[in-house]
């Protein structure tokens, strides 16, 4: 059998989305962003709610996944994704609202509208993208970033004294009565990006049915925050943010209302 | 039973050479291209032994840009 006798329509079993536009991705070779994005792209369109669609683009790396996937976007301010997407689930109640955030936009600038939004049980998906540094920016230090990693702004390691600690906001998120499901999951391995997906679709579908508000948190890399290869920045992962990120379901829980 | 035969289609110009498909190919037939490069000064990934390719789509779903299409079939 020769290579053209494969490579037929016929026998086509995976490609890129057809939500995903062919315009190429501004992320750094290897982001995890692109992988969240084909996600997204491929479980809205298995729901078939593609005209139905409303993401909400954060500031960060992710401000032009509006150029990206072909739903329609609104471009909020700074940390307030969650507000707009209140607004526009409210006014679009049978629309699929969801925000895309990094961990600057989601768990520091924004945490107020992040922690106001989800306790309101607002039926709104949140994608949370947790890499532990401001990549967009060039690298500095995030409230997520990890005990004693270096940074561009804590070029010694971060320090208890001097930075504070960690904040684990998905943790947060779960004690919260508004939330009804907060999982933490990642992208490194064809495994977790199966269980990822899965994630996005039950958060997706818990949106649709207006159950409460759904946090998908997801462990990223920033190879280029990182100054790692795209495969040392996983294995980094793996070894140092799971500690302090442990992956699975925290919180499945139906909202009284 | 036919064996299950695959091949991959990399979309060179928008693959950033990352490898991330190389690490994840359970076969260990993905490489990045040596001697070339796309429009972007990236080495693109290329199938190096077609022929034992299954078609498993690991690369393709782990690759962040999509720019890799699986295709599979079973030898009659």
């Amino acid at each position: 059998m020769t290579r053209e006798e494969i490579i037929q329509p016929s026998n086509l079993v995976y490609h890129k989305p057809t939500l995903m536009n062919d315009v190429p991705m501004h992320y750094c070779p290897g982001c995890s962003h692109g992988v969240v994005h084909k996600l997204i792209a491929e479980v809205v369109e298995e729901m078939g709610l593609a005209d139905r669609t409303t993401g909400i683009c954060p500031v960060g790396c992710a401000v032009f996944a509006c150029n990206y996937i072909d739903i329609d976007w609104i471009e909020a301010a700074h940390g307030r994704a969650p507000a707009v997407a209140c607004a526009a689930k409210r006014l679009n109640p049978d629309h699929l609202v969801f925000t895309y955030q990094g961990d600057g936009d989601f768990a520091c600038i924004g945490t107020a509208e992040t922690i106001h939004s989800l306790n309101r049980g607002d039926d709104i998906a949140v994608i949370f993208i947790n890499n532990a540094i401001y990549g967009m920016t060039g690298g500095q230090m995030a409230p997520t970033t990890l005990m004693g990693m270096k940074t561009s702004t804590c070029p010694y390691g971060r320090q208890a004294d001097l930075h504070g600690f960690p904040l684990k906001i998905t943790e947060i998120a779960a004690t919260l009565n508004g939330t009804c499901y907060v999982t933490r999951q990642a992208v490194h391995t064809v495994a977790a990006i199966n269980r990822t997906k899965r994630a996005i679709r039950q958060a997706f579908q818990n949106c649709m049915e207006h159950r409460g508000a759904s946090l998908v948190e997801v462990v990223s890399t920033c190879s280029s925050g990182w100054k790692k290869t795209p495969v040392e920045a996983n294995n980094w992962m793996e070894e140092e943010m799971f500690a302090n990120y442990p992956l699975g379901d925290i919180k499945k829980k139906d909202i009284e209302r | 039973m036919g064996k299950t035969r695959g091949a991959i289609v990399v979309d060179t110009e928008r693959c950033k050479g990352c490898g991330l498909c190389v690490v994840a190919c359970p076969l260990h037939i993905i490489h990045l291209a040596e001697k070339s490069v796309n429009m972007k000064g990236y080495s693109y990934a290329v199938q190096e032994d077609w022929t034992s390719c299954n078609g498993c789509t690991s690369c393709a779903i782990v690759c962040p840009d999509g720019c890799i299409s699986v295709y599979r079939t079973k030898e009659a």
